[in-house]
C-alpha cells in the first residue's frame, strides 16, 4: 500500500508550524473495564481543518466529549496555545476557547435567530433598566444581521424562529453563534449528518471560510468524501489510538477507509 | 461581550446558497409566521365572540353592565395572579399544581399571624404589612422547596407540585386555626378589598393588573424572560449556552409561589376573611387560562397577554353561563372542553411547523 503519512503516531507538537492551537498528548479514558481511549495524540494548528474519523466505537465521541468538557480523561493532557488545561464542565471548555457545535445544534426552536445567537450572553441596555436585565434588542438584532450577512447564507430575517429554518440555515446559525463567542478552536460534531447534498455543500463552504479566517476546526464526521474535500489533515482513530495522521492531498478516500478498518495498519505492520 | 465574527468569516469568500429548499425561505417563513400569528390571536377572537354571544343572550344584556364587569374582574383576580406565575412555569416546560393550595395556606397563615398581632394590640397598619410580608415570603419559600426538589433530585414537576398540593392543601391548611376561618383581621384588609377606584376598578384588580404588566415585561423584554423561554424550548441547549438552568427554574417556581401568596392576600381582601377553602381548584383554572392563552405544555411557548385573555375567557364562561341560566356544573364541562381544544390546537400547530 502506497500511503505516505506524516507518521503513524505524531510524537511531538513540533510536527506542524509553530505552537498548535490545541494539542492532545496521551489522552486516555475508560468506562469501567472498557478502554474507550488508550493514548490519543492530536495537534490542530491555526487555520487548519482537521478531520477526525474512525469507525463506530473507535473513540470519536469520547474524544469529542473530553475536548468539549463533558467528560474528564483518566490520563493525558490537553494543551491550548501551549498551556495545559483541564475542564470540569463544558462551560469551562468554552471559557478556555473550545467551542463545540453539537450534532443537534443546541438551538432553541421557539426562539428567534438573534435570540439564539445571543443566548447566554445577552446584551442589556445601559442605565437602570439594564440592571434588571432589560434586553437591548435593537443592537442584538443588528449585530446578528451583520454577522449572518458575512456567512452569505440567507436566513430571511433574524427574527425568524430557529425552528422554522432549513437544516443548512440552522447549521449556519449554530456555527455563526459558535464563532462569535470568540473561540480559539471550533469542534464540529457530524455537522452534515442530517443534511441533503446541496446543504452539505453550503456547510462545507461555511467551514472553509471560518478556518481561513484563522479559527481552526476539528471536524468529526462519518462523511469521508466530504472530509477529504474539506480537511487539510485527517486523524484516524482506531481502537482508542490515533493510528494515522494523514494529509488529505496525499491520500484517497479509499486509503482512509483502509485506515479506519485497520487494514492499512495490518499492512504497515507487515511492512515493518 | 462583543459579538465578532469578522476575522473568521470574511476572507474565505462567499458561502453560496443552493437554490433548492433554501431558495425561498422568505415565502416559506411568511406562511408559517402567519400560522404562528393566527395561533396567537385566535383566542382573542374566541373571547370577543363569547362576549357578544353571552351579552346578547343574557336577559336585558346584563353582561354589559358595570355590576357584571366588577363581578367578572373580581373573580378573575383570584386565578389571574396564579396564572401569571403559571405562565412562567409552563413556558419552562413545567407545571405548578400547588399554587391554589399555596394561595389558601399563605392566606390562613397570614390571617393567624395578623389576628394574634392584633390580639397583642400591635399597630394595625404594621400588622397589615407584616401579614402581606408573611404571605409573600411563605409563598416564595414553598416555591423554593418545589423548585429545589425538581432540580436537585430531577423529579417531574407534576409529581413534586402534586405532592405540595396534597401536603399543603389537604394536610397543613386545615390544621391552622382549627380549620376555621380567620375573621379578626385589620380593617385595612377589608378596605383594600372594598375600595373602588373610579367606580370601576377594585384595588385587588389594580394590584393584579400592575403585577401582570410588570411580569409581562419581565417575560417578554428581559434576559430572565428570554432564558425562561430558552429552557423550555431546549433545556440542554440552554445549559450549553451557559445558563444556570437549575437556579433559573428554582426562581421561576419561587415567582409562582410568591404570586400565589399575593393572591392569598387579595382573596382575603375580597372576602374580608381568611378561609381554609380559598384557592381550592384555582390551579386548574390558572393552568387552563395559560393553555387557552396559547402556551405549550411542552414548553418554549406562551404569552402574558394570552394568559390574560385566557383568564377572562374562563371568568366570562362562569359569569356568562350563570347569566344565561345554565347550571354551574356545565361551566366546568365547558372549561374542560376548551382546554382540550387549546392543547389539540397546539399539537396541530406543532405538526404544521415540522413540515
Amino acid at each position: 500500500m502506497s500511503c505516505s503519512t506524516d507518521g503513524v503516531i505524531p510524537e511531538s507538537a513540533a510536527s506542524g508550524t509553530g505552537t498548535p492551537v490545541i494539542a492532545v498528548r496521551g489522552l486516555a479514558k475508560h468506562f469501567g473495564r472498557v478502554q474507550a481511549l488508550r493514548s490519543v495524540d492530536l495537534d490542530v494548528h491555526k487555520g487548519e481543518v482537521v478531520g477526525l474519523i474512525g469507525d463506530n466505537g473507535a473513540g470519536k465521541s469520547t474524544l469529542v466529549n473530553i475536548l468539549s468538557g463533558a467528560l474528564q480523561p483518566n490520563a493525558g493532557t490537553i494543551w491550548l496555545d501551549g498551556q495545559p488545561v483541564t475542564f470540569a464542565s463544558p462551560l469551562e471548555a468554552r471559557h478556555a476557547g473550545i467551542e463545540t457545535v453539537y450534532q443537534d445544534l443546541s438551538l432553541a426552536p421557539d426562539l428567534s435567530v438573534w435570540q439564539n445567537i445571543f443566548l447566554g450572553r445577552e446584551k442589556t441596555v445601559k442605565g437602570p433598566l439594564g440592571l434588571v436585565g432589560w434586553l437591548d434588542r435593537r443592537s442584538m438584532t443588528r449585530e446578528a444581521e451583520a454577522n449572518l450577512d458575512r456567512t452569505h447564507i440567507r436566513i430571511g430575517s433574524v427574527n425568524s424562529l430557529a425552528g422554522r429554518l432549513s437544516g443548512g440555515q440552522r447549521q449556519a446559525v449554530a456555527v455563526g453563534r459558535a464563532v462569535s463567542w470568540g473561540s480559539r478552536v471550533l469542534l464540529l460534531d457530524e455537522p452534515t449528518a442530517a443534511l441533503g447534498v446541496e446543504q452539505q455543500e453550503t456547510v462545507g463552504e461555511l467551514i472553509r471560510s471560518v478556518s481561513s479566517g484563522g479559527v481552526p476546526i476539528l471536524l468529526v464526521t462519518h462523511n469521508l468524501p466530504q472530509v477529504h474535500r474539506l480537511a487539510d489533515r485527517v486523524a484516524v482513530l482506531f481502537h482508542g489510538h490515533v493510528v494515522a495522521d494523514l494529509r488529505c492531498s496525499d491520500v484517497t478516500v479509499d486509503d482512509m477507509v483502509s485506515w479506519i478498518t485497520g487494514a492499512a495498519l495490518g499492512t504497515e505492520r507487515h511492512a515493518d | 461581550m462583543r459579538l465578532s465574527l469578522p476575522s473568521a468569516l470574511t476572507p474565505g469568500g462567499t458561502v453560496t446558497n443552493g437554490s433548492g429548499p433554501e431558495g425561498e425561505p422568505s415565502r416559506r417563513s411568511a406562511l408559517l409566521n402567519a400560522i404562528d400569528r393566527f395561533g396567537d390571536y385566535w383566542v382573542l377572537g374566541v373571547f370577543v365572540i363569547m362576549v357578544l354571544v353571552f351579552g346578547f343572550l343574557s336577559p336585558s344584556h346584563d353582561l354589559f353592565t358595570r355590576a357584571s364587569w366588577l363581578n367578572v374582574s373580581q373573580y378573575a383576580v383570584e386565578f389571574l395572579l396564579l396564572a401569571i406565575g403559571q405562565t412562567f412555569v409552563i413556558i419552562t416546560g413545567g407545571i405548578d399544581l400547588s399554587d391554589g393550595a399555596v394561595l389558601g395556606f399563605t392566606g390562613m397563615v397570614a390571617g393567624v399571624v395578623m389576628q394574634s398581632l392584633l390580639g397583642a394590640h400591635a399597630n394595625v397598619t404594621l400588622t397589615t404589612v407584616i401579614g402581606f410580608a408573611t404571605a409573600l415570603l411563605l409563598g416564595a419559600a414553598i416555591g423554593f422547596v418545589n423548585g429545589y426538589l425538581i432540580t436537585r433530585f430531577k423529579l417531574p414537576p407534576f409529581i413534586v407540585t402534586l405532592g405540595s398540593l396534597t401536603a399543603i392543601g389537604a394536610g397543613a391548611t386545615p390544621l391552622i386555626n382549627g380549620g376555621n376561618e380567620v375573621i379578626n383581621l385589620p380593617s385595612q384588609i377589608g378596605t383594600i378589598g372594598q375600595t373602588l377606584i373610579g367606580g370601576w376598578v377594585y384595588v385587588p384588580v389594580l394590584v393584579t393588573t400592575v403585577s401582570c404588566v410588570i411580569m409581562g415585561l419581565v417575560l417578554h423584554r428581559t434576559r430572565f424572560g428570554l432564558r425562561t423561554y430558552a429552557i423550555g424550548s431546549n433545556n440542554m441547549g440552554a445549559r450549553r449556552a451557559g445558563i444556570g438552568v437549575d437556579n433559573h427554574l428554582v426562581r421561576v417556581y419561587m415567582i409562582s409561589g410568591l404570586l400565589a401568596g399575593l393572591a392569598g392576600m387579595m382573596v382575603m381582601a375580597n372576602f374580608t376573611d381568611a378561609s381554609p377553602l380559598a384557592g381550592q381548584n384555582d390551579e386548574l383554572n390558572a393552568i387552563a387560562a395559560v393553555v387557552i392563552g396559547g402556551a405549550s405544555l411542552f414548553g418554549g411557548r406562551g404569552h402574558m397577554l394570552g394568559t390574560v385573555v385566557g383568564t377572562f375567557i374562563i371568568a366570562l364562561l362562569v359569569t356568562g353561563l350563570v347569566l344565561v341560566g345554565v347550571s354551574g356544573s356545565w361551566q366546568e364541562v365547558a372549561t374542560g372542553v376548551i382546554v382540550v381544544a387549546a392543547v389539540a390546537g397546539d399539537q396541530v400547530r406543532l405538526r404544521l411547523g415540522e413540515r
